[in-house]
């Protein structure tokens, strides 16, 4: 009697707990074999597959722009996904659960740092192969990548410490024209700046240097707004980082020098996929430290109650400076990141518009959450590259998008949550002996 | 010598006198009762001496140092701690992560360990949450400890802010209204932990409260404050049978 009542309940909740405990028992490390499986696949047998189901080349992103493009592709396009993605990752991540899971326990009593490392770099690689197949997937993935950073930053201003920046773009524009200044001041045979002053093989090494420049450039500018928001909160800041926005902004058009409003072009090929990779995990890193720690939970006080805070021993002050000028460091970095992407920067490329795109990852995704950062900066951004054919109905469907999270969700997608790299990285097999 | 020392403080909001002429002597181990109607400044009294409003007039000393000009949080961590009368709890934090962060300025490691995640910062982490977890113990409390602290019941929330400032190390701690919305038997646990944190830390204590019962119960002094300015000063005993005070308390009776 039990034993049927307890079938019967299996069958009642059906797919959903068959699903779960297909997932469960697999470590990430497994799921990261699984998508090196898959990049292999399409590597080496993709050009093949999609000629043979009479796809014009690869999907590209998932096969959006395909179908979306010409939908009598449809059923290719689905079938092509099926063999490259949906079949070897099912197959790797299953008949390799129990060796993946004997790595992830090797991994676990291994320290943290070398088990980031292994998984970080299994990660890398298929990305790198993934990106390799297409110029256009790259780029996408990269300015994925750069506005992570972006996200991250302004969630610790907006979301950790709960006030509400608007100055993200002025910072970012900072960063991005620090370090082009600087590279193509050294590294560049430019009409700007004239012939480069270094050799450029030294370029690539002294690139995070100019990233460093453009950070703590943007943070100078944060001392800006630092200092009025120790009085004001809320409505007031907004306004006051606005403005600023618009400073920062109307400055770079009438400065001769850095090319006005028609900007400067032609940086060196410094943001490269691995450059970008890197400065992204320690941008992810620092901050997840930070947040994790004594230190950093004084944000949270600060927002959740200042005179609580202040009266518990907490320099309330200094949290807010150091907390403003830590969030736009990274945002100048990205942007640093971001010119020598395009390798090419103009002041209108941080208006209002990138403040929007800005906001609305960070709300998407969650508030103080490093999660919900990752997972709000990758869905906009994927999903707005994706949508790209539908041109002007884009902007209807995303902004819906954000109104229905809004309205379910109202802190985002994966709020208030502490991102654990060890218990993300946790083999999972004990779950299956239960 | 006394520990914490107020002279002639007087404070002025806008036209408003809100406190006048008001002087205390706290010596180490007492504990002093502060009591009056309500709107008679006593908050005021609090938030002055701990640094939230600057008085007007006045010195305040804590331990030899003067505590004029000085933030809220450089008196906190001076060894004033305190709690608030409408509990000033942090929404998003949990109780365990309410009293590290009251060790903020204990924390031994700057802000590039916390940055890096160095062996300082991870060993300081440590000791902390040993720390609190102690604290939440002495406080009867440490079962709650992973919980949000504003989703536990009343009493449990006064126990975890009396922790919390308890985490501050202080040498006088300040209780405004410790017992506000407590059943009775809320109400004699509370006389019990406070006679239990002043034996075992060493703590002068300095409190507000309405209830008469708990404060002949446990002070040793009572100051009566009414408008701004205390009436009377004393033993629980001369307190009780003050005639200034019982009028303050329960209105003067006419005899015809």
């Amino acid at each position: 009697m039990d034993s049927q009542e307890h079938t019967s309940q299996q069958r009642e909740k059906g797919f959903k707990t068959r699903l779960q405990g297909f997932i469960a028992p697999i470590p990430l490390i497994g799921w990261l074999l699984g998508f090196l499986g898959a990049v292999l696949v399409e590597y080496f047998l993709g050009d093949l597959l999609s000629y043979y189901l009479g796809l014009p080349k690869i999907p590209v992103l998932f096969g959006f722009l395909t179908v979306l493009k010409k939908p009598l592709l449809i059923p290719g396009t689905i079938v092509y996904l099926i063999l490259v993605y949906a079949l070897p990752i099912l197959f790797i991540v299953k008949f390799l659960q129990k060796p993946a899971n004997r790595l992830a326990a090797y991994l676990d009593k291994r320290r943290v740092s070398v088990a980031s490392l292994v998984h970080l770099s299994l990660f890398y690689g298929s990305l790198h192969l993934w990106a390799d197949m297409s110029d256009y997937r790259l780029l996408v993935i990269k300015l994925t990548m750069i506005a992570i950073m972006l996200t991250l930053s302004i969630n610790v201003i907006n979301g950790y410490m709960g006030e509400f920046s608007c100055s993200h773009p002025g910072f970012m524009a900072l960063g991005a024209y620090t370090a082009s200044t600087l590279t193509l001041l050294f590294f560049a045979n430019d009409k700007q700046f004239g012939d480069a002053l270094l050799p450029g093989y030294l370029g690539p090494y002294f690139f995070p240097l100019a990233l460093i420049a453009g950070g703590i450039a943007a943070a100078l500018g944060a001392l800006v707004i630092a200092i009025p928001s120790f009085r004001t909160r809320g409505d007031y800041l907004a306004i006051i980082s606005l403005a600023f926005l618009f400073i920062v902004k109307s400055v770079i058009e009438n400065l001769e020098f850095v090319g006005g409003p028609r900007g400067m072009s032609s940086q060196p090929h410094y943001s490269t996929l691995p450059m970008v990779f890197i400065v992204m995990v320690l941008c992810i890193w620092i901050i997840n430290n930070f947040v994790r720690s004594t230190m950093g939970k004084a944000l949270n006080a600060v927002r959740d109650n200042e005179l609580a805070a202040e009266a518990m021993t907490v320099n309330t002050r200094k949290t807010k400076i150091i907390t403003f000028m830590f969030g736009a460091f990274w945002a100048g970095v990205a942007g640093g990141l971001f010119a020598h992407v395009l390798r090419y920067v103009n002041p209108g490329s941080f208006g209002i518009q990138r403040l929007a795109e800005i906001l609305a990852m960070v709300y998407f995704g969650g508030l103080n959450s490093v999660t919900g950062s990752i997972v709000g900066a990758v869905s906009i951004n994927v999903l707005s590259e994706a949508l790209r054919p539908l041109e002007i109905y884009k902007w209807i469907i995303i902004p819906l998008l954000l109104i229905l999270v809004m309205l379910f969700r109202p802190t985002g997608l994966i709020a208030f949550t502490e991102f654990k790299p060890k218990e993300l990285m946790k083999p999972k097999e004990k779950m299956v002996g239960e | 010598m006394a520990l914490l020392r107020v002279d002639n403080m007087t404070h002025y909001f806008g036209g408003l006198r809100a406190v006048h002429n008001y002087n205390l002597v706290l010596e180490p181990g007492h504990i002093v009762g502060l009591i009056g109607p309500n709107g008679a400044g006593k908050t005021t009294i609090f938030n002055l001496i701990s640094g939230i409003h600057t008085p007007t007039e006045g010195n305040i000393e804590l331990n030899g140092n003067n505590l004029i000009g000085h933030h809220p949080h450089e008196i906190a961590s001076m060894g004033l701690g305190r709690t608030f009368q409408n509990l000033l709890l942090w929404r998003h934090m949990t109780v365990i992560e309410h009293v590290k962060m009251a060790c903020y300025s204990q924390l031994e490691y700057g802000i590039w360990g916390a940055f890096f995640g160095s062996r300082l910062c991870h060993s300081e982490e440590k000791r902390l949450t040993a720390k609190a977890m102690h604290l939440l113990e002495t406080f009867d409390v440490d079962h709650f400890s992973s919980q949000l602290a504003v989703s536990l019941p009343y009493g449990a929330q006064r126990r975890v802010e009396m922790a919390r400032a308890m985490a501050t190390n202080p040498k006088v701690l300040f209780l405004d209204e410790p017992t506000a919305g407590m059943t009775p038997d809320e109400l004699n646990r509370m006389i019990a932990i406070i006679r239990k944190i002043h034996q075992d830390f060493d703590v002068a204590i300095f409190l507000i409260e309405h209830r008469l019962k708990f404060v002949m119960e446990l002070c040793e002094r009572i100051q009566t404050l009414v408008f701004g300015e205390v009436i009377a000063e004393g033993s629980p005993e001369e307190i009780k049978n003050n005639p200034q005070v019982i009028e303050a308390y329960l209105g003067r009776e006419d005899i015809h």
